[in-house]
């Protein structure tokens, strides 16, 4: 029994006794040197999550639109299909690469590549583990609100730059959607702050180990959902690169492998999105303590992920008056509502606590 | 072009095809292409009604990968000529066929796109759009069952594949 905890304590703590160990090898275990190399392994690491996380997910996310029209998906290539997305990138490297006469060539060459940053950026000052968050910094949530909120300016970059109308209108249309939006999912996650007086997702994760907050914040991580799915622009929000009435949106005019980082960035931003839901709704790495605390925290992830392409294989588009609609006149309202129901709660809880 | 350097330029093919790395990314190249046709969402007349049953659960064209339907031509590497094509389409065709990036394959999908099919006396018929476009896979029917168009697909793949062996069935050398 002895070993058995001694041997689980050292499953969950595997990488930080792995982190310790390089540390160790510098003769200043905290010299600048040491933080320097550590800050550069935990770069690669994100880096090398955001990637395996969209090559899987591209995969995946044709495997659920096919378990939900009861089809199986990509099945021939490899083992089940598994090797469909190598295919896929390979040949998107392979494909010509074209920049319209009349582009804005600077804004149109760059904007695929910030796009591609962000997922990295907001990944970075998640917690994957009992002390595992790469940087730890006590405004997590409002560093991930804002980093997310460029991908904004990437869109309006994409369709201005492609000098394309299609391109514009599309751009123009991620502007409205995703700025009116980030408000009730900011709103969304105040309740969460109010309840444990911090912006550090450490923190918020520490609080969460006996009841996970998405048991006292329903409204808040259903607000959070919708919001969350319009910010990504995945369906049934994808009025940005709705195919029947704007072409392909800001990327009518991308090729090849400027395009792929667009998708890149896509599935990086929606795991970075569904990693916040879990830390902030679910508890992140908490969980029965019979598997190590990252291995619950990507099981999360994977849920919040799995739910989201359900969702979005599931519903039609919804039409762009419909889409202001309930973000201004329902989303909004409620949000502020769980806020003051939220203000409430705690009041009535330290004064029945006498705190 | 002079004898000197025609043959040199001949040599240094020669080399090009024995190099191994070069060959070895080609082949890798080709079987990915082979491997993950995007078409155009491209339909003109009745074949398209066919194409988009191919893409439907019964059918199911994305068991091979391809349905992964671009609306804008920039992303997507197959066009498949489903239909009847007038004098008047040809234009637009050749235009979001010219909007293309390298490679790309054009498959003509049923009698009409082939030779001109039921309407071939109409005065605004072309006949064929091999006339404007390089095809690739001719697929014959009026309309092609789903099951001809996969066949046509996996023929394409196959073609994609294995550029040598192709060059020899045609070619003879």
């Amino acid at each position: 029994m002895e070993t058995l905890k001694y041997l689980m304590e050292t499953l969950n703590n595997l990488f930080l006794i792995i982190a310790e160990f390089i540390r160790g090898l510098f003769a200043d275990p905290h010299s600048v040197w040491a933080n320097l190399t550590m800050n550069v392994i935990n770069f690669i690491i994100v880096v090398i999550i955001v990637v395996l996380a969209a090559l899987i997910l591209i995969l995946l996310e044709r495997k659920v639109a096919g378990w939900t029209s009861q089809r199986p998906g990509p099945n021939r290539l490899g083992p089940r299909g598994w090797f469909q997305t190598i295919a896929d990138a390979l040949k998107l490297m392979g494909k010509e690469d074209v920049t319209p006469a009349g582009a804005d060539k600077f804004i149109f060459k760059i904007a695929p590549m910030i796009i591609f940053c962000l997922p990295m950026m907001t990944l970075a000052v998640i917690p994957y583990g009992r002390g595992m968050a790469p940087i730890d910094i006590d405004l997590g949530i409002f560093y991930f609100v804002a980093i997310s909120s460029i991908s904004t300016l990437c869109f309006l970059m994409a369709g201005w730059g492609s000098n394309n109308k299609y391109s514009l209108l599309g751009g123009m249309r991620a502007v409205a959607q995703m700025i009116s939006y980030e408000i009730p999912l900011l709103f969304s996650l105040l309740g969460v702050v109010m309840i444990t007086q911090s912006f550090n997702l450490g923190v918020i994760v520490e609080a969460q180990d006996t009841i996970p907050f998405i048991v006292l914040q329903p409204i808040a991580f259903v607000i959070f959902m919708i919001a969350g799915l319009a910010e990504l622009n995945r369906a049934p929000f994808d009025l940005v690169e709705a195919d029947q009435e704007v072409v392909a949106g800001p990327f009518t005019e991308y090729t090849g492998l400027r395009w792929g980082l667009f998708f890149l960035g896509e599935y990086g931003n929606m795991t970075a999105m569904s990693a916040l839901a879990a830390t902030v709704f679910l508890g992140g790495w908490q969980g029965p303590g019979f598997l190590p605390g990252y291995v619950w925290f990507f099981m999360k992830v994977g849920v919040m992920i799995f739910i989201m392409m359900w969702v979005r294989w599931t519903f039609p588009r919804i039409r762009i008056d419909h889409l202001m609609h309930l973000a201004w006149k329902v989303l909004l309202p409620l949000s502020i509502v769980n806020i003051l129901l939220t203000g409430l709660g705690i009041y009535i809880y330290r004064f029945v606590m006498g705190g | 072009m002079d004898v000197v350097s025609e043959k040199r330029l001949r040599e240094e093919e020669t080399l090009m095809e024995k190099n191994v790395l070069v060959t070895t990314i080609d082949k890798a190249l080709n079987w990915a292409r082979g491997h993950s046709f995007w078409p155009v969402t491209l339909g003109l007349a009745c074949c398209a009604i066919e194409m988009m049953a191919t893409g439907g659960p019964r059918y199911d064209i994305s068991r091979f990968g391809y349905e992964v339907f671009r609306a804008s031509p920039r992303q997507a590497d197959l066009m498949i000529v489903a239909g009847t094509c007038t004098r008047k389409m040809a234009p637009l065709l050749r235009r979001i066929y010219d909007q293309m990036p390298e490679p790309k394959w054009v498959i003509a999908m049923g009698s009409c796109a082939n030779a001109g099919g039921p309407f071939v006396d109409s005065y605004s018929m072309l006949a064929g759009v091999d006339k404007f476009l390089p095809v690739d896979v001719y697929i014959p029917g009026c309309p092609p069952r789903p099951e001809s168009l996969i066949y046509g697909l996996l023929q394409l793949q196959y073609k994609v594949s294995n550029p040598a062996k192709v060059r020899l069935m045609r070619h003879g050398k």
